[in-house]
Order: structure tokens, then sequence, then C-alpha cells
């Protein structure tokens, strides 16, 4: 077995330079077990083979142990699952004799003290209690730190652990009375586990059953994620020459060349989605760890805590994983730690005494959210508020008007999070300000909801990928430069005669008045020290560009030569000699094979001093804001209604938003209905309901046109009915005030709003669903059935 | 037999640099630069090698040496860093030598500052000297980064 091993990965390495295993190599050389210079050929192989081992057993040993944490856990709460506790048992064994057979004594020392108390476990003549889940968890840990030591150095390290391993044996003897004898048990060469000293016969049986497994399982290599990088900016080339090449091919008049041309068009186009496919990871991979996280911090704290995942098949590119791994440890770690409360706590405020902390992982609108939930004791905006006025960092004015959202989002400031004594009073660890400046690296979101006694939520929003972003694309004095759409608002084009009036001076800063609001305008030629244009004295006759960026809490105008376009562009990070510039993020190679650099907003505007005095400032006038407004903002879902109009209806009577082929539109008498989650749904049209009375009798019975796209379909459940509502177009979701109101014109719609500079008509439910004449006999029954389906 | 090794040699403004071969990734004619605003000055600005962007640093500006003339096409010499590889601008490629150590000497003790640590010696060539550049160090300006165009 052993030679057939070798002589396959030497076929499979025969082209891998010698040169970069010799590092691997040393750790045999140096214990001078072979001499070098008498191994043939061929035993050169087989040591070769040999370091392949030890790397495959360190990468499956670190697998194997990262699900060990889990199963440790899991076992712990429910010590009666036989099949898991064999599982825990196969994989410390497994190591025990891998590295037995390796030449690893120490780790193997370890492991066999590990597995002598699992093996009593796993024969139920011990129970698992906190304990011995601990001393197995250390195990898991000192193994896991010789691993590494193995994968730098080559040897296990100095350190065999022996108060570890001492407490492991102790423990094999139970506190209760007849532990004796069970212990003795389990050290006798009579335990079905065999012997240190033989399970050197029986490893070699190991590769077999593994690769019959392997045959079962879907069919899976592993591949470096060098190699993948690599094969990442080898399609960025290839889409390039692709673009070049469609030039020209657009130039020639050559058929031939133009089909082949396109062809390859789609095949690059296909290729890099799937290479970009190969990045993506499951959350669910850093998310192994926090059942060990939240059972060591509860241990330590005295709280009882139970974890639940949802989503956990959730894909991220690889970068934005590990990225957010340390933010979402912190926050899990800061859920226990300080929102959950003690057993007693929570049997007195009625709730259950195991607290519960929900991960929620799932993709909306090309980002991922994901949602870290306690039902702890959630954060008081009173004491908050009270410790921001103390500190100086709101005024009592301002505290008093803010909204308990925005006293919330107080706690992410860096001020505020150092503050000891604030944070133990807020209920919230130290370092939040970190977790947000972390998230915000990566173009994300950090959102917190907490209600008191309730618990928290936060919410945490990134993009799918870092590896291609969608930007707008800049010109400025010549150059051109991208701009992430993450931190674009919105564009603002000034003709020439506006420009001169609209651009006004405040001191010498120029500021133009958006929507009555004034907006800092930043000259990017003169920020970035670009030659022309550096004073904003700009010839007459120019138009001018505005940007309009967020940065923080802060907006900004951003000015520019030219507005290209908005591209998905392919990011590389800046090297080492760039590190310093922090007006750029990165850069990327545009359609024609220029290299444009990224603009960092937030860099660029600390460097323009937008940021630095926006804390205070932002907050007065965030208050100032809320104070104004009569009443809170909701979220709104807007959609195209008839002609140019739009409506929206209010995202909370919003069950779900379903895309039906016609073709699974169904009639009832004259009543279009489809089936959905096992009921049957009455599609209302939104288009039938607006029609004035004479012509709806005629839609009314018309069947869907067959070949017509899905449709557009607002899932609602009102008074206890279910319906869809099928209009033409779903605009957008957005947060507005709805205080500016007007009568409604027709009787589908409650009133008019004002939603991002457009009347907006929000539609009136019962209504619609009036003249739709939506059976009332038949609700009853979907009432019913509604019921269930929820 | 003394140690050989090879050195592939350039020009800057009629002095001969050599750095050593198998540091060298390819030397490419010139190529289209993105200036980056704001950065160190010895950084020329970025470079798309084949879809990999690689930052120019200007020789010339590194050593303290006068500008290169304008309308000088410059070319690169790409060597392989820590960091992924640089483009080092220069103004000609020579030849590959191949020198032995004992036509090497340190520099002279009056050559000071920061060119001293970039330049760690000097090959004897029968007709004319060639300076040997440290190309980790030439490419690396963490220690006058603060020094940028602000």
């Amino acid at each position: 077995m052993e030679s057939y091993r070798g002589e396959h990965r030497s076929s499979r390495d025969s082209f891998s330079p010698w040169k970069d295993k010799e590092n691997n190599e040393n750790w045999r050389i140096e214990r001078g077990q072979f001499p070098w210079q008498s191994f043939s050929a061929w035993e050169k192989q087989a040591i070769m083979s040999q370091s392949e081992i030890v790397k495959e057993f360190l990468i499956e040993s670190y697998e194997n142990l990262d699900r060990l944490d889990r199963d440790l856990v899991n076992l712990e709460k429910n010590p009666k699952d036989p099949e898991a506790m064999a599982g825990v048992f196969r994989t410390i064994h497994t190591i025990k004799g891998t590295c037995g057979f390796l030449g690893f004594r120490k780790l193997e020392k370890v492991a066999h003290a590990g597995e002598n108390l699992l093996t009593l476990l796993r024969d139920s003549k011990l129970t698992l209690n906190p304990e011995r889940t601990t001393a197995l968890l250390g195990m898991v840990d000192a193994i896991r730190q010789m691993l590494k030591e193995i994968e730098s150095t080559g040897q296990d390290g100095e350190i065999d652990y022996p108060e570890l391993r001492e407490r492991l044996t102790r423990l094999q003897s139970s506190s209760a009375g007849d532990s004796g004898v069970v212990a003795d048990s389990g050290v006798q060469p009579s335990s079905p586990v065999p012997p240190e000293y033989k399970a050197v016969d029986v490893l070699p049986a190991q590769p077999i059953l593994e690769a019959k497994g392997r045959d079962a399982a879907p069919e899976t290599i592993r591949v470096g994620v060098n190699l993948l990088d690599k094969l990442m900016i080898l399609v960025g080339e290839l889409v390039l020459a692709r673009n070049q090449l469609l030039q020209i091919s657009n130039t020639v008049e050559d058929t031939g060349l133009q089909a082949v041309s396109q062809r390859m068009n789609l095949i690059a186009t296909e290729l890099q989605e799937e290479v970009m496919k190969t990045r993506m990871q499951p959350i669910g991979n850093i998310w192994a760890q926090f059942p060990r996280t939240v059972r060591d911090v509860a241990l330590g704290c005295g709280k009882e805590v139970e974890i639940e995942m949802e989503g956990k098949e959730t894909e991220l590119d690889k970068t934005i994983i590990e990225a957010i791994k340390d933010p979402l440890t912190h926050l899990v770690r800061n859920s226990v730690d300080h929102g959950i409360e003690l057993p007693e706590v929570r049997l007195q405020a009625g709730k259950a005494r195991t607290g519960r902390l929900i991960l929620r992982a799932f993709h909306e609108g090309g980002q991922v959210n994901i949602e870290i939930g306690d039902d702890g004791a959630g954060l008081s905006a009173d004491r908050i508020r009270k410790k921001a006025v103390e500190r100086g960092v709101v005024t009592p004015e301002q505290a008093t008007r803010m909204s308990e959202r925005e006293i919330f989002n107080l706690i992410f400031l860096p001020g505020f999070s150092t503050a000891e004594k604030v944070t133990n009073v807020s209920g919230r660890g130290v370092g939040m300000d970190v977790v947000k400046t972390n998230v915000e690296k990566i173009g994300g979101l950090v959102d917190l909801q907490s209600t008191l006694g309730r618990g928290t939520t936060v919410l945490v929003k990134i993009p799918l990928t870092l590896a291609i972003i969608p930007a707008l694309v800049v010109t400025c004095a010549g150059e051109r430069y991208a701009i992430p759409q993450v931190n674009l608002l919105e564009l603002v084009r000034l003709e020439a005669e506006e420009a001169s009036t609209a651009i006004e001076m405040v001191h010498g800063v120029p500021v133009y008045r958006l929507r009555g609001r004034l907006l800092p305008l930043v000259y990017l030629s003169k920020e970035l020290k670009l030659a022309a244009n550096g004073d904003h004295g700009r010839t007459n006759d120019d138009a001018v560009n505005i940007v309009v960026l967020q940065a923080d809490d802060r907006q900004f105008g951003l000015v520019v030569d030219k507005i290209n376009d908005t591209e998905e562009i392919v990011v590389k990070p800046l090297r080492k000699q760039l590190k310093t510039v922090k007006t750029f993020a990165g850069s990327s190679i545009m359609g024609d094979g220029k290299v444009a650099l990224i603009l960092d907003v937030l860099g660029l505007a600390q460097r323009a001093s937008v940021v630095s005095e926006a804390r205070e400032r932002s907050v007065a006038e965030k208050a100032s804001e809320s104070a104004a407004s009569t009443a809170d903002k909701q979220t709104f879902l807007l959609f195209a209604g008839l002609g140019d109009s739009r409506m929206a209806i209010p995202l909370s009577t919003l069950a779900r938003l379903e895309e039906f082929p016609v073709s699974q539109v169904e009639m009832s008498g004259t009543e279009w209905v489809t089936q959905y989650r096992g009921q049957i749904l009455p599609l209302v049209r939104l288009a039938v309901v607006l029609e004035e009375r004479r012509h709806r009798l005629h839609s009314l019975q018309a069947p869907p046109v067959a070949d017509s796209g899905p449709l557009q379909v607002l899932v609602m459940h009102h008074d206890g009915l279910s319906f869809g509502l099928v209009v033409e177009r779903i605009l957008d979701i957005v947060e507005a005030r709805a205080d500016v109101k007007s009568k409604a014109t027709r009787p589908a719609v409650l009133y008019s709003v004002v939603i991002g500079e457009r009347v907006t008509e929000l539609l009136d439910i019962p209504a619609i669903l009036e003249i739709a004449g939506v059976n009332k006999d038949y609700s009853g029954l979907a009432a019913k059935s509604a019921g269930v389906a929820n | 037999m003394a140690h050989t090794s090879q050195f592939c040699t350039f020009y800057l403004d009629k002095l001969l640099f050599g750095v050593e071969l198998k540091t060298v990734q390819e030397v490419i004619r010139s190529l289209e630069v993105t200036q980056v605003p704001l950065a160190p000055q010895v950084v020329s600005g970025l470079i798309n090698l084949r879809g990999q962007i690689v930052t120019a640093v200007d020789l010339r500006r590194r050593l303290e040496m006068e500008p290169r003339p304008a309308g000088v096409p410059a070319m690169n010499v790409v060597v392989r860093s820590e960091d992924g590889a640089v483009s080092l601008l220069v103004d000609e490629i020579g030849d590959v030598v191949e020198v032995d150590d004992s036509t090497f000497e340190r520099p002279p003790e009056t050559l000071r500052g920061e060119v001293r640590l970039i330049i760690t010696g000097v090959h004897k060539l029968n007709d004319r000297l060639m300076l040997v550049l440290d190309t980790a160090k030439a490419s690396d300006m963490t220690a006058d980064a603060v020094v940028t165009a602000r």
C-alpha cells in the first residue's frame, strides 16, 4: 500500500522542483535517520511522498479537529449520541495512529491519553460532563498547537503536555464510588482500542477505507489557493484579450473572425463566472468554531447558551470570509458575555434558563446579510443616552431628540466602546468600533437593533465578493479612477451656466445645495495634486460633475472632470510601496489594458478633512433630522403602477416576493390562481384593479398571455387571507418618511406620499381585495391554509 | 576556482549596474505607466504586466540621480520580491555578464547615505565598473515612504 502511494504521488508530482521540497525535508535530515547521499532515486521519491503524507496528514487533521470542537460541544449537550461519540473517537484514533506511524511521539502520547478517556466514554462506562469536555477540548487545542509546530519546524515540539495528560488520565476515574473499576478496565489491553504499538498495524488499512468513502462522496479534490488566485489572474487577462479582440473584429469585415470572437466572448464570460465560483466558500466554515467559542465563554461566565445557525451554506468569497471572521467572533463573544443574562436572572425575567444565540446568513440583493441575535437583556437606550451625554459625545438636547436606533448606534463610536464603564452599563463589550471599522473596510455595513429585555440583533451586510466589485469609473486630469459603488449615493451634473451660481463659497470652501442641504465639495484633481484644474477656478464653459459619496456618516460631493460608466472591476491590492497612500484602496485593469486606481472614499474624505469633524456634526445633524420628522422612518416596497406612476406598500405588509412563470397560473372561474406552498393563492392583478370599471370585466376574464415573461408577485397576508398581487415591475425597497401626505385620487389608494423625490401612491390593501372581489367564503378556507403555511 | 555568478546589467545615466540574474523575472520594453498621485516620488506608477499589476520604481530617483531626460523611454527590469514582482525602470539594457568573486569589492567608504544600502558593491570588469544592486532594498521604500509628494 505504502509503495503504491509513493509511486502514485511521485508520478503526480514528478515535475515539482526538488528545491521547494527541501524545507519540508529538513526534519528528516536533521533527525539523521537516513544519510541523504545514500538515497537511491526511488528512495528519494519515497521520502518525498512521506513529506507529502505529512502535509496531507496536517490538512486532514486540521479539518478533523475543527469538527471535533463542534462534535464535543454537541456531545456535551446530548451525551447519548453513540454515533457522534464513535466519530470523535475515530478521529482521535486516526490522528494517534498516523502520528505514531510518522514518528511524532509527543503528539501520539497526548492523543493516546485522550483516546483512553474516549474509549470509556464511547463504551458508556463514563458520561461526558463539562469537566471531561473541557479536558478533551484542551487536548484538541494541544494537538492543534503541535500540528502547527510540525507545519513550521517539521517536529512535534518540545512540550508533551504532562498536566493535560495527567488530567485526562485522572478523569478516567469518575468521582463516583464505582469509578475505580471502570477506570481500570479502560487502561487494560483488553479494551477495544488496540494498544499503541498496534496502531501502526492498523493504520495502513485506513487509506483503503478512506478511498472507499471518497468514492461514495461527491467528487472533490484539494486545490491550493495560490492556484485559484493564479487562475483568477489569468482569466482576468483572458477577458482583457477578449475585449481587444472584440474591438478589432468590429473594425474588420470578416464574418469568420466575428463568429470566432463572439464565441470566444461567451466562453470567456462563462469561464470567468466559473472561476469566481471556485473562490466561494460557505460561511459555515467559520461558523464551525462558534459552538466551541460560545461554550467556552458561557462556561467562563456561568451562563447557559444554545447556539442556532441558519444558512450555513450561504457562500462568500474566500477573502471576505477571512476578513469577517474576527468581527463575527467578537460579536458572538459579546452576545454571550454581555447580551445573555445569567440563568437566575433569566428565570426571574420569565425567560427560559438557557439563552439563545441565533446566527443567520442569507443572500439579499447581491449582498450577504449576517445576523447575530440573542434573546438577552437588550440595550437600554436611556442608559446609553445618559452616558453619551456624560461623556460629552452628544449634548443633552441632541440626546433627547435622537431616536432609539441612533442612540444604539452610538456604541459603535470609538470613544464610546473603549470606555469600560459605559460598555458595562450598556451591556456591550469593548471594541464594537473595531468590528464596525473592519466590516466597513470590506465595503460592509453594521446595524444594531435591540429591545430592552428582549435581546439584541446585530446585522452585518457585506458584499459577496471583493475580487470583483461594481464601480463607477470617472476621469480626472486624463487618468481614470474607479469609485466603489457601495460608497456612491448619486450623481449631479451642473451645466456650465448653472455651475457658476450653484456652487457657493463658505469662507473659501466650496459647497453645493443638494435639496436644501449644504454638501461640501471636494475637487479630486486638487486632492490628488493633479496638474490640470488644480485650482477650482474652472473654465466657464465646463459642466461640473459631482459624485455624491458617503464616507462614514458624512456625505460629500466629489468633483471630477468626467463620469465614464459603471463597470465590474477586478480588484488588485496595492503593493507595500503604495500602502502608505491612503486615498487608494487598490488598482484594477481596465478594458483597454491600462491600470486604473480605485479610490478609497473614506481615505479621501479624511484627506480632505470631510470626516474628521464629521462625528459630532453628523450626530447633531441626525438629531435635528429626526426631530424634524413627525413620523418615524418606514421601509417601503416601490413598484410601478399604471403608466409612469409609482406605488408603494409598507414592507411590513409583505410576506414574500415571488416570480411565477405564466404557465403556473390557472384559472378558477374568472379568477387567476396559482398553487403556492400547498395552497391555492388567488392572484390579484394591480393593473385590472386600477382600470376603469367598464374595462374591468373584460380584462378579468382574460387568461394570461402565454408567452409573456414571469409574473412579479407580492405575496401578502391580510386579515387571515393570503393573496398575491401581480405588479408590472418591482422598483426598489427604500426607507423613507411618509409625512408628506395628500388625499387619494382613486379608490385603491390610501394617500399619496413623497418618497425619493417622487409622488408615490400608497396602496389600500383592504380596498383592493374588495375591488378584486376575492371570494369571501373562499377566504375562510385560505385563512386556514395560510395558518398552516406560516 | 572562485565562485561565479551571473548578472543582468543595465545603464542609468552611463553608469553600469548589475542585478543578480536569478532575481530577474523578465526584461520588457517600456509599458504604459499609470501614475499614482500622492505616492512616494520613487514610485513611477503601476504597469499591467499580463494581468498582474506591478509597481514601477524609478531607479534613477531611487538612487538620487538626475531624472531621466524627457523622451527617453524607460526599460522595465522586472525583479521578484517578497511582496510580488516589482519593475525597476532603467535607461538601457546591457548584457548578461558572468563574474567571479575575485573581482568584487565593497563600495568605497566615501559612498554615503541611502544609496550605500542599495549598492552592495562593485565588480571590476575589464573595461569598466559594474555596480551591484540589492533589488530587495531598491524596491523597498518603507524607510523613506514617509517622504510622499504631499
